[in-house]
C-alpha cells in the first residue's frame, strides 16, 4: 500500500521494521523456552545466555511430577469446560432471538451486552460474591462456574448473533413456507449452518476461562481448588533464581492448550469479533 | 391450494416486517434461560453493587450496612492512595494505549506489504492473545530479573547503563517496565482490527491516487488515515477501556510496588475489598472508575457523531 519513490531503500526499511516487531514479540517467548530448558546449576550463572549450554527436560519432569500443579490444571479443565458449555447452551436460544427478531428487548439485550463491557469488574464481583456467601458458594468450583457464566455470557452472546446473521433469511422463509414448524428450523437448518460459529464460539469461552485470574482469585481461596494461573502466581511469589527454571517449564506447558485451540479458532474468530467494527 | 397461493406473499411481508414470525411467546421462550442468569447475576448485582457505593458494607457475617450516603465519596477525594491508584491508571492506561496503536498501526501496515516472512510476524502477534495474563506476567519477570534475566545481561554485553537496575522493584523503572508488558500483551487486538480496517479499503482508491501522482505519505494522509478513522476510534477506545480496567499482568508482576508506584486502580479496589474488606469503599472506587471509563466512551460517541455528520 505505501510505495515510496525509492523502492529497493523503501523494501529495506520495511524489512527491518519486521525483524525489530519480530524480536520485540518473539524474543520473550524464546527467552522463557531457554530458561526452561537450563538446568539449576546454569541458572545461578552471573552471565546468562539464550541457548543453554546442557539443554535439559528436568524442569518439565519437576513441573509435571508436581502433584498440586497437576491437580490445579485438572481443576481448570473442569471449570473451563463447564463454563464453555453452559454458556454456550444457555446463549445459543437468546442469540438467535438477538439475530433475527427487531423490538425493544433485542435493542435492550445488544446494548447490554456492549454496556456490560465498561463496567469495572470490581463493581460486580462484590455483590456477586455477597450473593454467593448466600448461597454457600464461595470457594467452590460451581460458585466460580457461575460467576465466569455471567462474565462470559456477554461476548458469546455477541459471537454467537453475529454467526446467526450470517445465516441467510431466505432459507428460513423457503422452509416455513414448506411448511416447517420454529423447532424443526432451529434444529434442521439453523443449526447444522451455525455449527462452526458454535464450536468458535465454545472454544473461545474455553480459553477464556481457561486463562482467567482476577475472578478465580476472588471466589477460591483453598488452595486444592486453586485454578493453574492462581497456581502459577502461587509458584511466583516463592521464587529464587533455581525455581525459575520449573516455573518456565510449568508457564510454557499452561500456555499449550489454549494456543493450540487458539490457532484453530482465530482465522473465524477475527472475522466474527470484527464483523461489526469494520463495518462501523 | 390455490388460496394459500394469494396469502403466501402477503404473509411473508407480514413476516419480515415482526422480524421473522417469532410470537412475543416464542421469543421469550427462547430468551429466558439467558435473561435469568443475566438478569440475577449481573443486572441486579450491579445496582446492588452501586447502592454498596453509598454504605458502610464490610467484610464478615454479622457486620451490619448502613446508608452513608456520599461518605465513602468524600473519603476518596481525601485519600492520597487513591488518587495516585487514579493517576497511575492513567498514566498506565494513556501510555499502553498510545504506545499500542503506533505500533499496531505500523505492524498492520507492513503486513499489508508483500513481505517475506510475514507470516511469522503475523503469528507472533498474535501469540499474546491466546496467553493467560499470569503467564505473560511470568515470562516478562523472567526477563527483567535482576540477576538471571536477559535484559540485564544485553545491557551488559552491550556497555549500555542501567545493567544492575532492578526493574520491577525500581521506583522509577516499575512504572515504565509494566508499561511495556502491557504494550506487549494487548498488541493483537490493536494490530487486527486495524489490519481488518486496512483490508477493507479498497485498492483502486490507492491505484487511483498513486496514478494521480501521490506520494506514499500523501495518500496514507488523504486516503488511509479517513477510511480507517472509525476502526482507530473504536479499537483505541476498547483499548483504553481494557487497560483502564486491568488487573491480572500487574498483579503478577509487581502486585502493585514498590510503594504503590504500579498500583492500579482495580488493584487498589481489590485490595481494599478482599484484604482489608471495606466493600463500601471498594464499590464507591468502582463507580468512581465508571466514570472515567465513561468519559472515555463520550470520546467514542462523540467521533462516532462526528464522522455521522462529517
Amino acid at each position: 500500500m505505501i510505495v515510496s519513490s525509492h523502492p529497493k531503500r523503501s523494501r529495506t526499511l520495511q524489512y527491518g521494521l519486521m525483524l525489530l516487531y519480530i524480536a520485540f514479540l518473539g524474543f520473550p517467548l524464546l527467552w522463557m523456552l531457554s530458561v526452561s530448558l537450563k538446568g539449576p546449576r546454569e541458572l545461578v550463572e552471573l552471565y546468562p545466555s539464550l541457548i543453554p549450554d546442557e539443554p535439559t527436560l528436568e524442569n518439565y519432569r519437576i513441573a509435571l511430577d508436581d502433584s498440586d500443579l497437576i491437580q490445579s490444571a485438572v481443576n481448570s479443565l473442569k471449570i473451563a469446560f463447564a463454563t464453555a458449555l453452559v454458556t454456550t447452551a444457555i446463549a445459543l436460544p437468546a442469540s438467535y432471538v438477538l439475530a433475527r427478531r427487531r423490538g425493544i428487548l433485542t435493542t435492550f439485550g445488544l446494548g447490554w451486552i456492549l454496556l456490560s463491557q465498561m463496567f469495572p469488574l470490581i463493581l460486580i464481583i462484590i455483590p456477586l460474591f455477597l450473593l454467593l456467601i448466600d448461597l454457600g458458594l464461595t470457594n467452590s468450583h460451581i460458585g466460580l462456574v457461575l460467576v465466569y457464566t455471567v462474565w462470559a455470557l456477554p461476548f458469546v452472546l455477541w459471537m454467537l448473533q453475529s454467526y446467526v446473521r450470517g445465516i441467510p433469511r431466505d432459507l428460513e422463509e423457503a422452509a416455513r413456507v414448506d411448511g416447517a414448524t420454529r423447532v424443526q428450523i432451529l434444529i434442521g437448518i439453523i443449526a447444522p449452518l451455525l455449527a462452526p460459529g458454535i464450536v468458535v464460539t465454545t472454544l473461545f469461552a474455553f480459553i477464556t476461562a481457561w486463562n482467567e485470574f482476577f475472578l478465580a482469585l476472588v471466589v477460591l481461596q483453598s488452595a486444592d481448588l486453586y485454578t493453574l494461573p492462581l497456581k502459577l502466581k502461587q509458584f511466583v511469589g516463592i521464587e529464587g533464581i533455581v525455581r525459575l527454571g520449573p516455573l518456565a517449564a510449568a508457564a510454557l506447558l499452561a500456555t499449550i492448550p489454549s494456543l493450540i485451540l487458539f490457532a484453530i479458532i482465530q482465522r473465524w474468530l477475527t472475522r466474527g469479533l470484527l464483523s461489526g467494527a469494520v463495518k462501523g | 391450494m390455490s388460496t394459500a397461493h394469494e396469502v403466501r406473499p402477503v404473509a411473508r411481508r407480514g413476516r419480515s416486517k415482526a422480524g421473522s414470525g417469532m410470537s412475543a411467546q416464542e421469543a421469550a421462550f427462547l430468551v429466558i434461560p439467558a435473561l435469568l442468569p443475566i438478569l440475577i447475576l449481573s443486572v441486579l448485582p450491579l445496582a446492588r453493587g452501586i447502592y454498596l457505593a453509598f454504605t458502610d458494607a464490610r467484610a464478615g457475617l454479622d457486620v451490619p450496612t448502613n446508608f452513608i450516603g456520599l461518605d465513602n465519596f468524600q473519603e476518596l477525594i481525601h485519600d492520597d492512595l487513591f488518587i495516585n491508584a487514579f493517576k497511575i491508571g492513567l498514566i498506565w492506561s494513556v501510555s499502553v494505549t498510545a504506545i499500542q496503536f503506533v505500533l499496531g498501526l505500523c505492524l498492520a501496515l507492513l503486513l499489508t506489504q508483500n513481505l517475506h516472512g510475514r507470516w511469522l510476524a503475523r503469528s507472533l502477534a498474535l501469540v499474546p492473545w491466546a496467553m493467560p495474563p499470569v503467564v505473560v506476567g511470568i515470562m516478562w519477570k523472567l526477563i527483567y530479573q535482576p540477576q538471571a534475566g536477559v535484559l540485564n545481561e544485553l545491557l551488559r554485553r552491550g556497555n549500555l547503563p542501567g545493567e544492575n537496575i532492578d526493574w520491577l522493584s525500581s521506583f522509577s523503572w516499575a512504572l515504565p517496565a509494566v508499561i511495556v508488558v502491557g504494550v506487549w500483551a494487548g498488541m493483537p487486538q490493536t494490530t487486527i482490527a486495524l489490519l481488518a480496517g486496512l483490508q477493507a479499503i479498497p485498492d483502486d482508491m490507492h491505484e487511483a491516487a498513486a496514478v494521480d501522482g501521490a506520494t506514499a505519505w500523501q495518500r496514507f494522509r488523504t486516503i488511509t488515515w479517513p477510511q480507517l478513522r472509525p476502526v482507530i476510534v473504536a479499537i483505541t477506545t476498547l483499548d483504553f477501556i481494557w487497560n483502564f480496567n486491568s488487573f491480572g499482568l500487574v498483579y503478577v508482576l509487581t502486585e502493585g510496588g514498590p510503594a504503590g508506584k504500579t498500583e492500579l486502580p482495580m488493584l487498589f479496589a481489590y485490595n481494599q475489598a478482599f484484604k482489608y474488606g471495606e466493600f463500601g469503599y471498594a464499590a464507591a472506587l468502582g463507580c468512581a472508575m465508571v466514570v472515567v471509563i465513561a468519559s472515555g466512551l463520550i470520546f467514542y460517541l462523540w467521533g462516532r457523531l462526528r464522522e455521522a455528520t462529517a
